[in-house]
């Protein structure tokens, strides 16, 4: 089932009396294909959590409408929408089993549709074993680690084949390895059902790892939709830049003239066909190459040595983060004796954006969204 | 181990030391004084030790009379003040505007004293040489006859009282059940919402059982305290409850203490002791039902 969102706006009025709205999400406009796992993305407060309750219809938008297929469900009732919900705290009933959990949303069933309780136990068992929880019938919620409660409320939204399937929040409950695991878990039963998912992160790298496509959101704003690897490779905008990406991007304050870009004094890089301006120049942790003869200077104060590769950490006057961090391969050798390191760039790694809107400035061979960049 | 076990008991030792002096030792104290036959405070003599203190007090109609009226007063108004205060409180969690208000207002009663209040139950509804009360002309104008609810037949003096304890019970309870309902945590009926849960459903299956400890909390207080009543019974009766027929257990240890009729403390601590052994077992009972019917997280 593809999920159309149009135009969709969800103001909430100010708590001061005579204060302007609060835009919580504004004017989203995104068509998600059928069968597709997407990750809305942005740090808290974005307005990614309205967004899907307004998907689900616990809350009604201001404006805009939704679509599930071709049908209007902009003002159906949470309950005819057909949509499965996992919370972020799961919000399994501790008072009954992980069986009567999973098949409370069958029990709601009237008329027609109306279940024998064996039917109802079947089904449970089905989406149990989906979920790899069929062991575990018995027990109650509290009986549970975190990552089998997870997988109950994935199974108890699951049951009813739901035309999409909504996760707030899903994995930020567990701890990091617990994280890892079923994050792919995830994807495993976002593939074996097919079911149209959205769910909130963020994590920038949980939403990376296994969505197919991202919604980076801001401030209520959609900034940038694609497949992760796209967005991070092309960043629309400074925030994308930043909010993408661990260690984070590097981003200096710089300045372009006669087709040269300068940080501080040195001309660091030829980038044809932009205006003289004033630019922020985004550079990623992997753009850096050693090298002693580079036109970028920084101030060398420390090297982390991972084993595969090694992260130079640094500082410059004009550079916005606390610390430069610069991964490079560990068959470099750098010279912690030394006060200063010496980078020349890939060009492909280097993103400019503009002083003013902090929207995104191509050079040279760098194009748009769509075409594999490449340097 | 040994040390710090004593150095336990050290700081328990103050409350213990009172607990044993003002709680302990009077309970074991009636427990004696019920078998101590004819015992006379002032002198501190009795003339012998059994069971006949028991059988006195078994044997008195006025006693037989205020268990009865106990009992049908437990029996009304602990169900009746629990399944309204219920009502009122899935209500008032419903409700936005005026919340507040509606919180006060039905709390007030909780903070009026029972005799004042037992003043405007009087007047409500007691029957004068120059008027009927309000309840009666609300009677007679729905077209039926004046009852004498203070002084009159016996069901009407019970449904005063019923109705006068439900009415004084009741804001506590309320207090309590707004309060568990409000920590019930949304995103289970939200989460219910999504599934399509009936609202019926939804208070059956998440909302009972989840404030289910706080019932069953009020119910048995709501039982022992229905068992010990006493001032509500004085509030409208007044003190002479025997000769209008409305006295309660405790009113009849009070009676046998201090009353016109009094100075027994062996008759009293007997009837008191057999209290205590209707109340424990009833709080047993409550407790092995709610074994079974009560979740707790």
């Amino acid at each position: 089932m593809k999920v159309v969102l149009e135009h969709l706006t969800k103001r909430f009025p100010n708590r001061n009396k005579g204060g302007a709205d609060v835009i919580a999400v504004n004017d989203f406009d995104f068509e998600i294909p059928d069968g597709k796992l997407i990750g809305l993305l942005g740090p808290s407060g974005c307005g990614k959590s309205t967004t899907l309750n307004l998907i689900s219809g616990l809350q009604k938008p201001s404006e805009g409408k939704i679509f599930f297929g071709d049908l209007d469900v902009t003002k159906l009732e949470p309950e005819h929408r057909g949509v499965g919900l996992v919370f972020q705290n799961y919000a399994l009933y501790p008072h009954l089993t992980v069986e009567e959990n999973i098949m409370f949303p069958l029990g709601n069933l009237r008329g027609k549709e109306k279940m024998t309780k064996q039917a109802m136990q079947e089904k449970a068992l089905e989406a149990a074993k989906l979920v790899q929880i069929d062991q575990l019938m018995a027990r109650k919620p509290s009986e549970l680690s975190g990552g089998q409660q997870q997988r109950v409320a994935i199974a108890r939204a699951l049951v009813k084949t739901p035309r999409v399937l909504l996760l707030d929040e899903p994995l930020s409950n567990l701890d990091a390895r617990l994280r890892l695991q079923t994050r792919e878990e995830l994807r495993r039963i976002q593939q074996e059902t097919k079911v149209t998912t959205i769910f909130v992160t963020h994590d920038q790298e949980e939403a990376m790892s296994i969505s197919d496509m991202i919604v980076v959101m801001s401030a209520g704003l959609v900034q940038q939709i694609g497949k992760p690897q796209d967005v991070y490779d092309d960043p629309k905008n400074l925030f994308v830049a930043k909010f993408l990406g661990t260690p984070p991007i590097n981003v200096f304050k710089g300045f372009v003239t006669g087709g040269n870009l300068y940080i501080g004094e040195e001309a660091v890089l030829e980038v044809p066909g932009v205006p003289d301006q004033d630019v922020f120049v985004g550079i990623r942790p992997e753009g850096f190459i050693l090298d002693p003869q580079g036109p970028l200077t920084l101030n060398l104060s420390g090297v982390e040595v991972m084993g595969r590769d090694i992260t130079v950490i640094s500082k410059h006057d004009f550079c916005e983060n606390v610390q430069i961090r610069s991964i490079i391969s560990a068959e470099n050798t750098v010279d912690t004796g030394s006060s200063v390191v010496r980078f020349s760039l890939k060009p492909y790694k280097v993103h400019l954006f503009a002083a003013d809107t902090e929207e995104r400035i191509y050079f040279g061979s760098q194009k748009p969204l769509g075409n594999k960049l490449q340097a | 181990m040994e040390n710090r076990s004593f150095k336990g008991w050290l700081y328990l030792l103050p409350a213990i030391a009172f607990l044993g002096l003002f709680m302990i030792y009077p309970l074991v104290d009636v427990f004696v004084y019920s078998f101590e036959e004819g015992y006379n405070s002032a002198s501190q003599r009795y003339f012998g030790i059994g069971l006949y203190n028991y059988s006195y007090v078994l044997h008195d109609p006025y006693f037989m009379q205020a268990v009865k009226n106990t009992f049908i007063l437990v029996i009304i108004t602990v169900p009746v003040s629990t399944i309204l205060a219920l009502l009122i409180s899935v209500g008032l969690s419903q409700i936005k505007p005026l919340k507040e208000l509606y919180q006060t207002v039905f709390f007030l009663p909780y903070v009026t004293n029972t005799l004042a209040v037992g003043l405007v139950f009087m007047i409500l509804f007691k029957k004068t040489a120059y008027s009927d009360g309000l309840v009666n002309l609300l009677i007679n104008w729905f077209g039926g006859k004046s009852v004498d609810f203070i002084d009159g037949p016996y069901w009407a003096k019970m449904f005063v009282l019923c109705f006068y304890t439900v009415w004084i019970v009741m804001p506590f309870k309320i207090l309590i059940l707004t309060s568990a309902l409000a920590s019930v945590n949304q995103d289970y009926y939200n989460a219910a919402r999504v599934d399509g849960t009936s609202k019926g459903r939804i208070f059956r299956k998440i909302t009972l059982p989840m404030i289910s400890p706080m019932i069953f909390y009020l119910v048995i207080t709501g039982f022992i305290g229905a068992f010990k009543a006493y001032s509500d019974a004085v509030a409208l009766f007044g003190t002479d409850l025997n000769s209008a027929g409305m006295n309660t257990i405790v009113g009849y240890v009070y009676d046998m203490l201090y009353g016109n009729s009094g100075g027994y403390p062996s008759y009293a601590s007997a009837a008191a002791i057999i209290l205590f052994a209707i109340v424990l077992t009833i709080t047993v009972i409550n407790l092995s039902v709610s074994r079974r019917n009560v979740t707790y997280k």
